[in-house]
């Protein structure tokens, strides 16, 4: 497995960080931190799990025409009705997949583009190959239509948002929950909240 | 067994018949006033007694299948095409789920299940139960016309007496799959009940708030079973399919994943109505959305609609649930417009930036979720029925229209909890936001150090951007409900002198609600990280000869071994692969494939190591028929197990918040009720 420098510096700096934070047996407290430790070292344990997969992965380089190959077996459907794409279709003795992915790497080997070739397939087996609607015609409104919902939906909580607030000096009295209360609860919730960043709901 | 099968299911649909038609009856005489000769309290009361009765009914019709299963009763022609002799006895309870009838059975004996719980606590308010206990009348008579007319699970079989059975479904001979489904459908099932509670509140003019508390840990749960449910079929998909992947976008998956949106949106929009008294009329609508979904969901897929790899499911009955949605959503907006100015409310928001805004737009990003779904799913329909052309929409679509609104989602989850209810000022919020704002971009950095760059080489990867979006966002999130977690057990380890740890086990109890919704909204981000992983996946496939060697990520896999077993169901080849790391041997893995005796249809089983940091996942493709040499396939997959890990965790944060909170120091801070009307006791006004 080959680390970058960079990458190799980072998770020293990153190690000897946690280890920094972590206090020695003569401090104080010794039965908060006993939890603290554990907890971090837990953390430490998961946020070096994430670092180390995410690295690897990123280091695991693929050829372009494998990445090629990879990427459009993944834009396109299996045509043998197991509804799988066709760079994940494995179920033994398909009649279909095994063809139409040697066909893709002759076409990625002839030069032929991205586009060409899912047209190419498209054309073959038909529009139903694509595992995606293209962006052309009554097809692009699948790809509208949900982002065209959620601008109106935003734009329409937003105006429900607006509508709703009246502020805290228009509330008539009674409305606010605090009005309820007498001065020495309220002060002593307005404690809580600046204690906890939370409402007074503890 | 077959007789007596099918008078329990005939019995069984009298008793939902009466059960409904008494129950409406006596409900309407109540409503009215009118004076009868029979009393109409005591009517109710045998409409209830007949709905425990069903459930009774509908269980010896449940025994007498699995009964059947297991003397192998071939005359049966649902036990000869989903069983035979050599099924394991697991597997031989899944045959009740493998097919159309059994699996409607089980649906039908769940709902009288939950039903029989309901009309046994009906003291808790007679009235409000009453009416959901005639609403789930209605919802039984209906499955079990479909079990008695459209898809009897006790059909004799037409012919000469078959020696065995044809068998179940390899692809089901998996332990998870004793239990995945039976948790789905627990979920798909249970939504009837709150259903059935907020039609009838609506119905009968319930006052106040108190039907949401009682539906609350009915809603909670089951949405714990869609939820385990969802997650045990992803792991099934992963396990036993042998594509690398546990989500493939597909209807029936879809299908699954409408109402779990749909009653999450209600799970939070609810602490509006709690609160504030607000959102009445939607929260009504998003519990009948969610039941409306787990009927569409069975519509479209076992309608033939759209096509689906579930096709083990198909049957002729969508039309009887299209006129069941209809005739549901009939009476949902026929009682929506009689009853609607029961639901109207002031609503009040004192700050664009709150809490109650927060779950606005979570509600409404949870919903356009929900409607991409949907829309996804129907596309092909609709494309097929406007312009003649039947397209594909599949992953690709998904992953760039539903990834981006579901990060968007996961950002709320985050900013959610930062901000109070009613107000906050600006301060404050800087003051919440700091950490994770920092939490975010020190991620970003550490995955540039790490080498990612969305646009290597010149274009843009997508899966990569996404990724590094997730793990940024996640790091903020988590970072934001942890600092809420030791903000909180700071208060409590002042007040109390306890240490961290301790405080915080006391601030949960304290208030197991917001920190067991805490620590669901953590389960989520851990597995929103195992989910972003999937961008990294990475395979190699290699004929191996004995003694080959097949290199992915850190391991070296070298085949020692292929060799063959066999039993009364299956035989099985298989590869022995010594896999080592470094240059030292770590352990072993046996990638297999089976060929079922019965059925003659092959089986992989997937050999996966799976760790924190990424699952080794190796699968065992067959021999080349030119060779013979095994062909193996080995994907290295990151992050997979933070999935299984983050549903333990939200496993965990939904039962801590069904535990009620242990508070009484802080009695005096519950808000005093401004406008409360009394509640009924008994069987008195209210109309229908």
């Amino acid at each position: 497995m080959k680390f970058s420098p960079a990458l190799r510096s980072s998770i020293k700096t990153l190690r000897s960080l946690f280890r920094a934070t972590v206090p020695h047996s003569s401090q104080p407290h010794r039965d908060e931190w006993a939890g603290s430790i554990l907890s971090r070292s837990l953390l430490f344990k998961s946020a070096q799990a994430l670092l180390l997969a995410v690295t690897v992965c990123f280091s695991l380089g693929a050829t372009d025409a494998s990445s090629r190959f990879n990427d459009l077996g993944h834009r396109l459907m299996c045509t043998c009705g197991c509804a799988q794409l066709l760079g994940e279709c494995n179920h033994v003795g398909c009649p279909e997949s095994g063809r139409e992915r040697e066909e893709l790497k002759a076409a990625i080997a002839s030069g032929k583009s991205d586009q060409q070739i899912l047209d190419w397939f498209a054309a073959k087996y038909g529009a139903t190959m694509l595992a995606a609607p293209t962006m052309q015609g009554f097809n692009l409104v699948a790809w509208i239509a949900p982002f065209a919902v959620l601008a109106a939906g935003f734009l329409g909580t937003f105006l429900l948002v607006r509508r709703w607030s009246v502020g805290k000096s228009q509330l008539p009295v009674g409305a606010s929950i605090d009005a309820n209360l007498d001065p020495a609860e309220r002060e002593r919730r307005e404690r809580i909240r600046r204690d906890t960043g939370m409402d007074g709901d503890l | 067994m077959a007789a007596f099968g099918s008078f329990a299911l005939i019995i069984a649909l009298a008793l939902a018949a009466y059960n409904l038609l008494a129950g409406i009856l006596a409900l309407r005489l109540i409503a009215t006033g009118q004076p009868v000769a029979v009393s109409p309290e005591r009517l109710a009361d045998t409409a209830r007694r007949a709905g425990i009765a069903g459930f009774i009914a509908v269980s010896a019709a449940a025994f007498a299948l699995i009964y059947s299963v297991f003397i192998n009763d071939f005359s049966i022609t649902y036990i000869m095409e989903h069983s035979n002799r050599a099924l394991p006895g697991a597997y031989k309870f899944s045959a009740l789920w493998s097919g159309q009838e059994g699996s409607l059975l089980l649906w039908a004996w769940l709902l009288a299940a939950f039903g029989f719980v309901l009309r046994l606590t009906h003291k808790r308010d007679v009235k409000l139960y009453a009416y959901a206990g005639t609403i789930l009348a209605g919802i039984q008579v209906f499955f079990l016309a479909v079990l008695n007319f459209s898809a009897p699970p006790f059909a004799l079989y037409n012919g000469p007496l078959p020696d065995d059975g044809n068998g179940l479904n390899p692809l089901l001979q998996y332990p998870e799959m004793v239990i995945h489904p039976p948790m789905l459908y627990l979920g798909y099932v249970g939504f009837s009940i709150p259903f059935a509670f907020a039609l009838g509140a609506l119905m009968m003019r319930y006052p106040g708030e108190k039907w949401i508390k009682i539906t609350r840990i009915w809603t909670l749960v089951t949405w714990l079973f869609l939820t385990c449910g969802i997650f045990l079929g992803m792991h099934w998909a992963y396990a036993v399919l042998g594509w690398g992947g546990y989500w493939g976008w597909d209807p029936v998956e879809n299908a699954s994943f409408m109402p779990w949106l749909t009653a999450t949106a209600f799970l939070h929009s609810v602490m509006m109505q709690e609160k504030k008294g607000m959102m009445k009329s939607w929260n009504v609508w998003l519990i009948f959305s969610t039941f409306l979904l787990t009927l569409l969901g069975t519509l479209l897929t076992r309608a033939g609609l759209v096509s689906s790899v579930h096709a083990f499911a198909q049957s002729p009955i969508g039309t009887w649930f299209a006129i069941f949605m209809g005739i549901v959503l009939a009476v949902c907006i026929f009682t929506y417009i009689l009853q609607r100015d029961h639901l109207r409310t002031d609503h009040h928001l004192e700050s664009l930036v709150s809490r109650e805004s927060s779950f606005l737009f979570n509600n409404l990003v949870l919903l356009t979720a929900c409607f991409v779904i949907l829309w996804g799913t129907l596309f092909p329909i609709l494309s097929e029925y406007v312009v003649g052309n039947k397209v594909t929409v599949g992953a690709p679509w998904y992953n760039r229209v539903a990834v981006p609104i579901g990060i968007f989602l996961l950002f709320l989850t985050g900013v959610g909890p930062l901000l109070p209810w009613r107000s906050t000022s600006m301060r404050a919020i800087k003051r919440n936001f700091i950490l994770p704002t920092i939490a975010l971009w020190a991620t970003v950095i550490v995955c540039f150090l790490a080498g990612a760059n969305p646009w290597k080489g010149g274009t843009f990867d997508q899966g990569n951007f996404y990724a590094i979006v997730s793990f940024a966002v996640s790091a903020a999130v988590f970072v934001a409900i942890l600092s809420e977690f030791i903000r909180g057990a700071q208060v409590i380890s002042r007040q109390t002198g306890k240490n961290l740890i301790s405080a915080t086990v006391l601030l949960m109890r304290r208030n197991t609600r917001r920190y067991g919704g805490y620590l669901v909204h953590i389960g989520v981000v851990i597995v929103v990280v195992g989910l972003a992983g999937a961008a990294f996946n990475k395979n190699i496939e290699s004929e191996m000869a004995l003694h080959d060697k097949l290199n992915i990520g850190p391991y070296t896999l070298e085949n020692v071994g292929f060799t063959q077993d066999s039993n009364l169901n299956y035989n099985s080849e298989f590869a022995q692969l010594d896999v080592y790391k470094g240059g030292k041997k770590q352990f072993q893995m046996t990638p297999e494939k089976r060929i079922y005796l019965i059925t003659g249809q092959p089986q992989t089983m997937v050999a996966i190591h799976s760790t924190p940091e990424w699952d080794l996942y190796v699968v065992y493709e067959g021999t080349n028929p030119d060779n013979g040499q095994p062909i193996i396939k080995a994907f290295l997959n990151p992050l997979v197990g933070w999935i299984w890990a983050g549903l333990a965790i939200l496993v965990v944060g939904t039962l801590i918040a069904l535990v009620p909170s242990l508070s009484p120091a802080t009695a005096s801070l519950r808000v005093p009720v401004t406008r409360t009307a009394p509640t009924e006791p008994a069987l008195k006004g209210g109309s229908l």
